[in-house]
């Protein structure tokens, strides 16, 4: 049996009164995908936050790799391997598709303390660059200004830069969120494609059942900042009280009431 | 093709700066003098706004430093200018690093009004403790005896002062140019940009905010340094919280988004002031509608808008 990537104990936040997530536990296996559902408020967004940094939990550990990573600055998870797409984009607007993985790649080289250099002459952060786009599908707008390109390639544009610094535990927030199906299609494959390579354990959380059931190996159920069951696929499809909390039966009986 | 026509005018215009004092009414040798050091003095200040995106309203503390220890030094142990310049940047950089310390913790308004309160305060130490600063009056009475480097430079001439400070305003300007453009730079852009997206890909933009902002109160502090003998003076005045606002309104004026751009804005700056002054005293009120038509409809600055307008030209 191999060690945990991630080990979430107990983890909690409260914000005032408001307990925003509730004594989660959680162990992710290495090159696993999990995927995180619940409704919006559910506590998806904030469990994210702790795991990378973003957020100090109230209560509770957060483990990498057997190291105690808990409350410790973004900057630091990151550099231990952990990286996270946000929400909303979350790029670099008036650079070009390439300067922004170019930006991660410095970072990561640790290039980011060469004052005297051109950083327009960086061939190898830029050869790097260009096949980490040619991997998402999005180097032909690598010279395009970010902030002018679709709104699915913004998001496969942050999911690059979130590579880029080479993450064993990648964390995506909604990733086909605003996508046309046929976006959401491309993106799932693609992420079905990097999680085959072997490199990435990804969490995921997303509204799309299918991208869920397509993507996932286990599935973390969230309701109201509390696990409501963490199972494979199959399991959650066939648990009444996730059916009843998350799957819409709730809605479907008001409606039809 | 554009790029090599704007080397060349960037290489023609110095070339008239060095020739100026051959054709340029003496009077115009002082005017030059002082855009040269504002130059510096704005581009310094833009390295942290148009760059990292901080702005300082505090930035005259680092020029005025410059200033003190350059005036000090020429009166109290008659160092050769350039070693003055020096320690000048290097003391400078000191106070930055100490302000910065506790700046670059906040940002947006609260980064803004901690480096006024700074530069508050830095003013009315040099206001205040006249044993050491002599007060409001300043620091005059030195003469600048040597350059330094065994060079033979008639230093009081102002024609040779100004040759002294286009050479030393163009080194400063290339490596800041060169800090601008490197990996570094790249870095400070993104933090302007995206903050948060910096920290997620492991660095800290605490640490990165911090380094510009020194780089930047080096760089201030050799503007101040120059300016102090070019004055015969250094006063508080040049530590004052409206010099402060000098580089930001230059900044705008010129364009933030370009290099060159504060020196554009120095020049506008320096020159409008001259020629205006010289009919009548309501200078500031010319600024101010020049400014209120440049931040409603040309946010880029003068040098912004035309080169954004010329590098979209015919294609």
């Amino acid at each position: 049996m191999t060690d945990p990537i991630l080990k979430i104990s107990n983890l909690t936040k409260r914000f005032g009164g408001n307990t925003a997530v509730s004594a989660i536990n959680l162990e992710v296996m290495p090159r696993e995908t999990i995927a995180i559902i619940g409704p919006n408020g559910a506590g998806k967004t904030t469990f994210y936050n702790m795991v990378s940094g973003r957020m100090t939990p109230s209560n509770g550990s957060v483990e990498l790799e057997g190291k105690d990573i808990t409350g410790l600055p973004p900057h630091k998870i990151s550099r231990m391997g952990v990286s996270r797409s946000f929400q909303l984009n979350n790029i670099f607007p008036e650079m070009t598709v390439q300067e922004n993985v170019e930006v991660a790649l410095t970072a990561l080289h640790g290039h980011s303390r060469r004052l005297f250099n051109f950083a327009s002459r960086n061939r190898a952060v830029q050869e790097e660059a260009r096949q980490l786009l040619d991997k998402l599908h999005i180097l032909d707008l690598a010279s395009r200004r970010a902030e002018v390109i679709s709104y699915g390639d913004k998001r496969l544009l942050e999911i690059a830069v979130v590579l880029a610094t080479r993450p064993h535990l990648v964390l995506l927030d909604e990733p086909t969120a605003g996508m046309t199906p046929d976006e959401t299609r491309r993106t799932t494959a693609l992420i079905r494609q990097l999680a085959e390579t072997g490199d990435y354990t990804f969490l995921i959380t997303e509204h799309d059942m299918d991208v869920v059931f397509g993507l996932a190996d286990r599935i973390l159920v969230m309701h109201r900042g509390e696990n409501l069951f963490f199972g494979t696929p199959e399991e959650v499809k066939n648990h009444p009280e996730v059916r009843r909390a998350y799957l819409g039966e709730d809605e479907e009986e008001e409606a039809s009431a | 093709m554009k790029q090599n026509i704007l080397t060349g005018v960037l290489l023609a215009v110095i070339a008239l700066l060095v020739a100026l004092p051959w054709f340029a009414p003496y009077f115009y040798i002082f005017v030059f003098t002082e855009i040269l050091i504002l130059g510096l003095f704005a581009v310094s200040f833009n390295l942290i706004f148009g760059f990292t995106g901080m702005l300082s309203f505090g930035h005259a503390a680092y020029f005025g430093m410059g200033a003190y220890t350059t005036a000090m030094l020429l009166l109290h142990l008659d160092w050769p200018l350039l070693y003055t310049l020096v320690a000048a940047m290097a003391l400078s950089g000191l106070l930055a690093l100490v302000i910065g310390f506790f700046c670059v913790r906040l940002s947006e308004v609260y980064f803004a009004m901690l480096t006024l309160a700074f530069g508050m305060m830095v003013f009315t130490i040099a206001h205040s403790w006249r044993d050491v600063t002599n007060g409001s009056d300043g620091i005059a009475g030195f003469r600048i005896s040597e350059f330094g480097l065994g060079l033979d430079l008639v230093m009081g001439n102002p024609a040779v002062y100004y040759h002294v400070t286009l050479a030393i305003v163009v080194i400063a300007a290339l490596v800041l140019y060169v800090i601008s453009r490197s990996s570094f730079g790249l870095i400070l852009k993104a933090i302007r940009q995206n903050p948060e997206r910096v920290a997620f890909c492991g660095l800290n933009v605490r640490s990165y905010r911090l380094a510009s902002f020194v780089i930047a109160g080096i760089f201030a502090g050799l503007a101040g340094a120059l300016m102090a003998p070019f004055l015969r003076v250094a006063s508080p005045e040049l530590m004052h919280w409206s010099l402060s606002a000098e580089p930001v309104l230059m900044s705008i004026l010129g364009g933030t988004g370009y290099f060159m751009g504060p020196f554009v804005g120095a020049a506008l700056f320096v020159l409008l002031e001259t020629w205006i002054t010289s009919y009548t005293g309501a200078w500031m009120l010319f600024l101010g509608i020049v400014l209120a038509l440049m931040v409603m409809f040309f946010r880029k600055g003068v040098l912004g808008t035309f080169l954004d307008w010329w590098m979209n030209k015919n294609d």
